[in-house]
């Protein structure tokens, strides 16, 4: 069963829940009120939404074996473009108005990630730097939007998408929730998933077997940008309002540590949506497990460090290899040649 | 051959060329400036790019060894704030001596940049994250040390932070300029005259072919990120001299203002080319742009951001187009 690959993520999952089962078993109560569910493992759904829909975004990014730094920025400036437009309209409260605010601001995300994809598949930037341009000018851009200034909104449809509930689930989870079936239904049961493998794993044999990997990027970039775009909605919403400098700071660097722990290697070739799902919660269940156990909050990023450093360790092969060669002394005398090959 | 047709006939070499640009920008930017206004003319607004930015300067060029092998660093500017908030802390409420504690700052950020080089080159965990652990944790240490931003009141630091060096010209600098000159020679020592320096490049170039040569691959990998973990320190140290507190919220996003550095100053991010005084360039201009925005005094803050942004857009299109040909 370690063998499969979804089985450390989930143990860490589960080991951290089981961590606020002892601390605080209330962590675990959820009841009905004012006609929707509610508790901490709701809140966590709820909370970690914008970070699941970023990470599944990333996911097929880093299949390609690309990256998008830009997302938290895309973050930004997607709330910022929806806050701008819903604070200048006479009734915030018209549906007409916040399915436009939505719209315009999910249109200027999906440029923005075109203008990724068209950096990296035409122009043939390595991602890292292709996105990296947009990482450090998408915030001036959001700062731009809301000239400087923290934009507030009082809009009930708006908001509804950061803390509306919807057949008692919170209603962000529901769209992260739909995003992951509708992209899992799409890669695993067309050739999409198989190509964008493709793609990653060996971009040359990919090109060699006719495959128009171009597309495939541009596609995947646009779809990381939309995810963001969506996420940023979120965020505001749950604010509510834009905030150009903090919504969305680090989400860039969570997706990815998010998706490392589902699985995905960094270096492309072969992905897992569901682990990516499941290394968000984790990092949100960590997060609110702090606050939980009332751990002051000033110590969050450490134990996020120790707690991602242990993830990574137990997933690294050759961490493993070693403890396990400690373990049962030389059984292997073949085997310590790979640690001095390079040092001697 | 006389002189003039050596200067006509120079054509300068390819992998010189991104530098080069970035100098001429850099040049260019000056020039624009001082047309514009009257004070920017004056010498000492060039040494006040130094004063303001030696600090930068330093983290630019630990990362840019980082960034030769293939690597990146993600840590340096939580190991800045580190740096600041530990000097407040020993210097203030522990009344520590002022070169111990230099001393401790400095071995911490070496500490934290060898663990992280350790992580990556022994349990083979990617740069990115396991740098990415090292800016949550050295962040999470700055937070859990205190949340304040306390000044600094040490004799020691206050003499280093406001002596001036006299220049000709009625200039000065600061001493962090000359320590921040110091490690750039240094570094280009390192680089271009060490056994150490060609097997960074080499790492960058190919690790696999590296490793095959026989090169000390473990060494070199492990060294860079201890390098940028102490250049990261340092430049907290020099950043302590220049606002004299320690703020665990300060120098956020500053791996990026030293990435883009590198990157505008001509060095590739995938390894194996670049050199540290492109980084110099580099940081210069992106103070330069900032002090042009200060001067114009009606363009807002944000504009920093997307100028940077679109230089490196046009930096990076600029290496791909010398790459192709």
């Amino acid at each position: 069963m370690t063998k499969h690959r979804l089985f450390w993520p989930v143990a860490a999952l589960l080991a951290l829940l089981l961590v606020d089962l002892v601390a605080k078993p209330s962590f675990f109560k959820i009841e009905l009120r004012d006609g929707h569910l509610y508790g901490s493992l709701i809140d966590i759904l709820r909370l970690g939404a914008p970070l699941i829909l970023v990470g599944i975004g990333m996911t097929l990014v880093v299949a390609t074996r690309g990256i998008d730094l830009s997302v938290g920025s895309v973050v930004a400036i997607s709330g910022a473009l929806a806050c701008l437009h819903l604070s200048g309209l006479p009734d915030q409260d018209a549906v007409g108005g916040t399915v436009a605010a939505i719209g315009m601001a999910l249109g200027l995300c999906l440029a923005l990630g075109a203008w990724n994809g068209f950096l990296v598949s035409v122009l043939g930037i390595q991602p890292i730097i292709a996105t990296l341009i947009l990482m450090v000018a998408g915030r001036g851009i959001a700062q731009l939007i809301t000239d400087g200034q923290i934009i507030t909104i009082t809009s009930a449809p708006f908001r509804a998408l950061g803390s509306g509930y919807l057949f008692l689930l919170p209603v962000s989870i529901l769209i992260a929730m739909a995003v992951f079936v509708l992209s899992t239904l799409l890669v695993r049961k067309s050739a999409l998933g198989l190509l964008l493998e493709a793609v990653g794993g060996n971009p040359e044999a990919g090109r060699l077997s006719g495959l128009r990997s171009g597309r495939l990027t541009w596609l995947v970039y646009v779809f990381a940008g939309l995810c963001a775009g969506v996420a940023g909605l979120m965020i505001a919403a749950n604010t509510p309002g834009a905030d150009a400098n903090h919504a969305g700071l680090w989400i860039e660097l969570d997706a990815i540590l998010a998706l490392t722990i589902g699985g995905t290697k960094l270096t492309g070739g072969r992905f897992s949506l569901g682990g990516t799902v499941i290394g968000a919660l984790l990092i949100q269940t960590l997060t609110t497990t702090v606050y939980t156990l009332g751990i002051p909050d000033t110590a969050t990023l450490l134990v996020k460090a120790l707690v991602v450093l242990l993830v990574c360790l137990v997933q690294s092969p050759v961490f493993r290899a070693r403890v396990r060669r400690r373990r049962r002394p030389p059984v292997s005398p073949a085997e310590p040649a790979r640690a001095v090959e390079v040092s001697a | 051959m006389t002189a003039l047709d050596r200067v006509t006939g120079y054509r300068p070499q390819q992998r010189h060329l991104p530098m080069l640009a970035t100098l001429s920008l850099l040049v260019g930017a000056y020039v624009y400036g001082a047309s514009q206004y009257t004070a920017f003319g004056s010498g000492q607004v060039v040494f006040n790019l130094f004063i303001n930015y030696s600090w930068l300067l330093v983290v630019a060029v630990g990362m840019t060894f980082v960034i030769l092998t293939g690597g990146i660093d993600l840590s340096v500017g939580s190991v800045v704030a580190l740096s600041t908030v530990l000097s407040a802390e020993l210097l203030g409420e522990r009344g520590w001596p002022a070169p111990v504690v230099i001393v401790v700052v400095l071995a911490v950020g070496l500490l934290l940049g060898t663990g992280m080089g350790a992580l990556i080159h022994y349990f083979e965990i990617q740069p990115f994250i396991a740098t990415l652990v090292g800016l949550f944790f050295a962040r999470g240490l700055c937070l859990t040390i205190s949340t304040e931003a306390p000044s600094i009141d040490n004799a020691f630091f206050t003499t280093v932070a406001q002596t001036q060096v006299p220049l000709p010209g009625d200039s000065h600098v600061s001493i962090s300029v000359l320590i921040a000159l110091a490690v750039v020679g240094l570094a280009a020592y390192l680089l271009h005259h060490t056994r150490f320096g060609r097997t960074v490049y080499a790492v960058g170039g190919s690790e696999s072919s590296a490793v095959l040569m026989g090169l000390k691959v473990a060494r070199t990998k492990v060294s860079v990120y201890a390098l940028s973990g102490f250049c990261s320190a340092l430049g907290g140290l020099l950043l302590v001299f220049y606002k004299l507190s320690g703020d665990p919220l300060s120098a956020i996003g500053t791996e990026l203002d030293a990435i883009a550095a590198v990157v505008i100053g001509g060095t590739i991010l995938s390894g194996g080319s670049g050199y540290v005084l492109g980084t110099v360039l580099g940081v210069l201009v992106l103070g330069m742009i900032q002090t042009l925005i200060d001067f114009d005094g009606t363009l807002s803050s944000w504009w920093t951001k997307i100028v940077i942004g679109g230089l490196l857009f046009a930096f990076i299109v600029l290496q791909r187009v010398i790459a192709r040909r």
